[in-house]
């Protein structure tokens, strides 16, 4: 890939607090253009990674390159260029929202009036409330119109759509699609399955600080396991001699298993030379994928917490 | 009592957040009196020195508006009452201002306290909380403060009076407190209200103590009820009536406060505001600016009128302290000079001095307040610098103190002027008095913001440190403390305009040490982490 199409350029990133450590070598691509999405159970280092990228922390090792500046050096140059949401938005009790929409595009160099008014009608908010007044939801909204109001090219998002009705999730989404078509760049943090799937054209799932998979929701969902269930018309032979099917379960003629997504091929050949009456497969959806490394992370910690 | 539940599990939770600061402010209140009374035979060895003392300082309105009516000073009780007990109630005031406020309205303010009150915790949990904590600490406060006196040898009848007055000032504020916690929606501004109401009361007590046909006044404040309770001098015990009164009705107000409003709502509505920003809403100065200019406005609108109360009385100074060589001896461990009438001046502009530090470190710490609650993130992920967003809220800590003291010095100068028949000549020399503090204020503020950059964690210190330079030049002549001792604190460097003449090496030293630590915590700021 040419670097100078990368948006951001995370390699080897870590970043400790104390005894804790956040970030263990974490690597991140975005290429320019992309809406990628970005996955982790909770205190994976979601936020950590996305905090280092604005410069309000400083890695303790590994390289982080935002739109070809450095994101620790160039704070004001690149700061113009991108705008962020937090995922705790937390908003100046004295202010009412349209002043805070106001002063943060005004800080960031400027601001697209026009898209500020399509926004905060699109988004159903009183600009007029002060900053206390406003429930998570909506202070979540005034963080969101601030910066998508603004022309940048990169938006971080840090679970933007936390707090927010399905639909004004809806149309969050119908909003970014929208970015995409003006070509711009989205880091999107998100819990949020289905908004991930609608959105990403890549996503990273990162886990203890280290980024385990990186690809297309298709590169993925290629890694994982598929369902079998076979009515097959002879004894189940040779399938549980092949080393990507798991799970196998045989009763009488029924067989049920999962296979590696790589190695259905060859599974499906065994299964036609013994003979298929029926056949069910279920592809892996995300979730399963999610929580495939969720739980490993889980399991895994658990493992270090009993031994250790 | 469902409204109660879970009352308990709240307190522990305020005493273990206050495990530090807790004992140390109660160990400052419950000390100092006694160090004082101990400090009485070596300042006033013999009965002559003594028994004059009464007569002299009764006639003096100038101290009287300092420090209260003056019943007895020819023993060392009846002096550390005169001496310390409306400045200690001052500080009282302040302990459980502050902790009612912290446990009420400003965790009402985040997020934790839904967390809190979802669980099983009662409606009036909170509040209970809060007040049981105050009040628990303004009686320890009284309870050590009649300990540490009777164990220098002070009678009981006395040394109770002292730890009930203390103790009744600081029940009466939790209640003011308990109030201004439910009129607003910010703790900050709770705050605001409620030292506001002190601040009154110390006005009030002063004018009702200086003027004998407006005594009336000091009976208007529950800092004037603690010294009418008149401790070591034939005590007044029906007095405490009063505190115990008030206590109960400002409870009652509170609670009753409490039941009608939404949670996270005030009792005062909150208006709507603009659309839109103003096109002078475009940096982060004008956000500072608009931050701290309701403080600002507060902090100087009462310097104006305390400038007034003092400038007002300073010309009833009386003639009887220049006859008197012990009371001139009191003056010159002050202010090296034996014009009463502007050492007085010198005085009260020192105290502006000291004052108006506090609201340097509250302004300094306003950047970290800021950062701590994640406002600043949002602001610096635009072009703003960590070096302008620190320095944003600096420059009101820097300049803003100059308005204050400008504020106070030209009241109290026009005051005076008016009364003795020279108004341009003093709102210049009081002016020039109040302003020449700078350099001392700004020092604190350095050490706040050298905190700031350095050890966030503990920027609180910077309070410490305030309290500390101003007790140890305030109290450090009367405790007789080794002056190298009383030299650490910045304001023991300051000239004491109008009688003293203008040294400018200190000043400068001052400045130039300042500078320093605000350097230090400028770059620290720059290179550390975010919160």
């Amino acid at each position: 890939m040419d670097d100078t199409n990368l948006a951001i350029a995370v390699t080897g990133l870590h970043k400790s607090f104390g005894r804790t450590r956040a970030l263990d070598g974490l690597d991140l691509t975005v290429t320019q253009g992309e809406i990628h999405g970005f996955l982790g159970p909770n205190g994976s280092g979601k936020t950590t990674t996305i905090r280092v990228l604005l410069g309000l922390l400083k890695a303790d090792a590994g390289t982080a390159t935002l739109l070809g500046g450095d994101p620790w050096t160039d704070v004001a140059s690149l700061h113009r260029r991108l705008a962020y949401v937090p995922g705790d938005v937390n908003l100046w009790p004295n202010l009412s929202g349209g002043e805070v929409i106001d002063l943060l595009g005004r800080l960031r160099g400027g601001l697209d009036t026009r898209r500020r008014e399509q926004l905060i009608e699109r988004f159903d908010l009183d600009p007029r409330k002060k900053g206390r007044t406003y429930s998570k939801g909506n202070r979540q909204k005034v963080a969101i119109i601030a910066a998508l109001a603004s022309n940048v090219e990169l938006l971080l998002l840090d679970e933007p759509t936390a707090g927010l009705d399905p639909l004004m999730e809806a149309t969050f989404r119908r909003t970014i699609e929208e970015e995409r078509e003006q070509g711009r760049t989205v880091l999107l943090s998100s819990h949020i399955l289905a908004e991930v799937e609608a959105l990403c054209d890549r996503v990273s799932i990162i886990r203890g600080g280290k980024t385990v998979e990186t690809g297309t929701l298709a590169e993925l969902r290629h890694l994982t396991r598929t369902s079998i269930t076979a009515e097959l018309a002879g004894p189940a032979d040779g399938l549980h001699t092949m080393a990507d099917v798991h799970d196998l379960h045989v009763e009488g003629s029924r067989v049920r298993f999962d296979v590696e997504t790589h190695s259905l091929d060859a599974a499906l050949r065994q299964l036609t030379a013994i003979g298929v009456r029926s056949l069910v497969s279920q592809p892996p959806t995300l979730e399963e994928l999610f929580l495939r490394h969720y739980t490993e992370e889980t399991a895994r910690a658990n493992g270090k917490a009993t031994t250790s | 009592m469902t409204a109660l539940a879970g009352t308990g599990e709240l307190v522990r939770l305020a005493l273990r957040r206050d495990r530090v600061t807790l004992p140390l402010w109660l160990a400052v209140l419950g000390l100092m009196p006694a160090l004082v009374a101990n400090a009485y035979a070596g300042l006033y060895p013999t009965e002559a020195l003594r028994a004059p003392l009464t007569a002299m300082v009764g006639s003096n309105p100038a101290l009287a508006v300092l420090l209260g009516p003056a019943y007895d000073l020819s023993t060392p009780g009846g002096f550390t009452a005169w001496r310390v007990l409306g400045f200690l109630s001052v500080v009282t005031a302040l302990l459980v201002i502050f902790t009612v406020t912290q446990n009420t309205r400003a965790e009402e303010e985040t997020a934790r306290h839904e967390l809190l009150v979802s669980g099983v915790v009662g409606r009036h949990a909170p509040l209970t909380a809060a007040v049981v904590v105050a009040t628990a600490a303004a009686a320890g406060a009284g309870l050590l403060a009649t300990a540490a006196l009777l164990a220098v040898g002070l009678p009981m009848p006395g040394s109770l009076a002292f730890g009930a007055a203390l103790a009744g000032v600081g029940w009466v504020f939790t209640g003011i407190a308990a109030i201004t916690a439910q009129l607003v929606a910010f703790g900050r501004t709770a705050n605001g209200i409620a030292t506001g109401v002190l601040g009154a009361s110390f006005l009030l007590r002063g004018l009702g103590d200086a003027s004998p046909r407006a005594s009336w006044l000091s009976w208007l404040s529950p800092i004037g009820w603690a010294q009418q309770l008149r401790p070591f001098a034939q005590e007044r015990w029906w007095v405490l009536a009063l505190p115990v009164a008030a206590t109960v009705l400002t409870l009652a107000v509170g609670y009753l406060l409490l039941a009608h409003r939404d949670a996270g709502a005030g009792i005062l509505p909150q208006r709507l505001g603009r659309a839109s920003a103003p096109p002078s809403l475009h940096s982060a100065f004008a956000l500072a600016w608009r931050l701290h200019r309701g403080p600002l406005a507060g902090w100087t609108v009462g310097a104006a009128l305390a400038g007034t109360a003092f400038g007002a009385v300073a010309i009833g100074v009386g003639d009887l302290i220049t006859e008197n060589p012990a009371m001139r001896e009191i003056f010159r461990r002050m202010v090296d000079s034996t014009l009463v009438i502007e050492a007085f001046l010198a005085q009260i502009a020192r105290m502006f001095g000291m004052v108006a530090a506090f609201y340097g470190v509250q302004a300094a710490l306003r950047a970290h307040g800021e950062e701590v609650v994640t406002r600043v993130e949002p602001l610096l992920a635009t072009t703003v610098t960590r070096w302008r967003f620190a320095a944003s809220h600096l420059v009101f800590a820097l300049a803003g103190t100059a308005v204050v003291l400008a504020a106070a010095g030209l009241a109290a100068g026009i005051a005076h002027g008016l009364r003795a028949g020279d108004v341009a000549g003093y709102a210049g020399r009081m002016l020039a008095a109040t302003q020449v503090q700078l350099p001392a204020i700004w020092l604190v503020v350095g050490v706040a913001a050298a905190l700031f950059g350095l050890v966030p964690r503990r920027i609180s210190a910077a309070w410490a440190a305030a309290a500390g330079f101003v007790l140890l030049a305030l109290l450090g002549p009367a405790l007789n403390l080794d002056p190298l001792l009383v030299d650490v604190s910045p304001f023991s460097h300051v000239s004491q305009l109008p009688v003293a003449d203008l040294a400018i090496a200190p000043l400068a030293w001052l400045t130039l040490i300042a500078v320093a630590l605000l350097a230090v915590g400028l770059v620290a700021f720059r290179r550390r982490d975010i919160a």
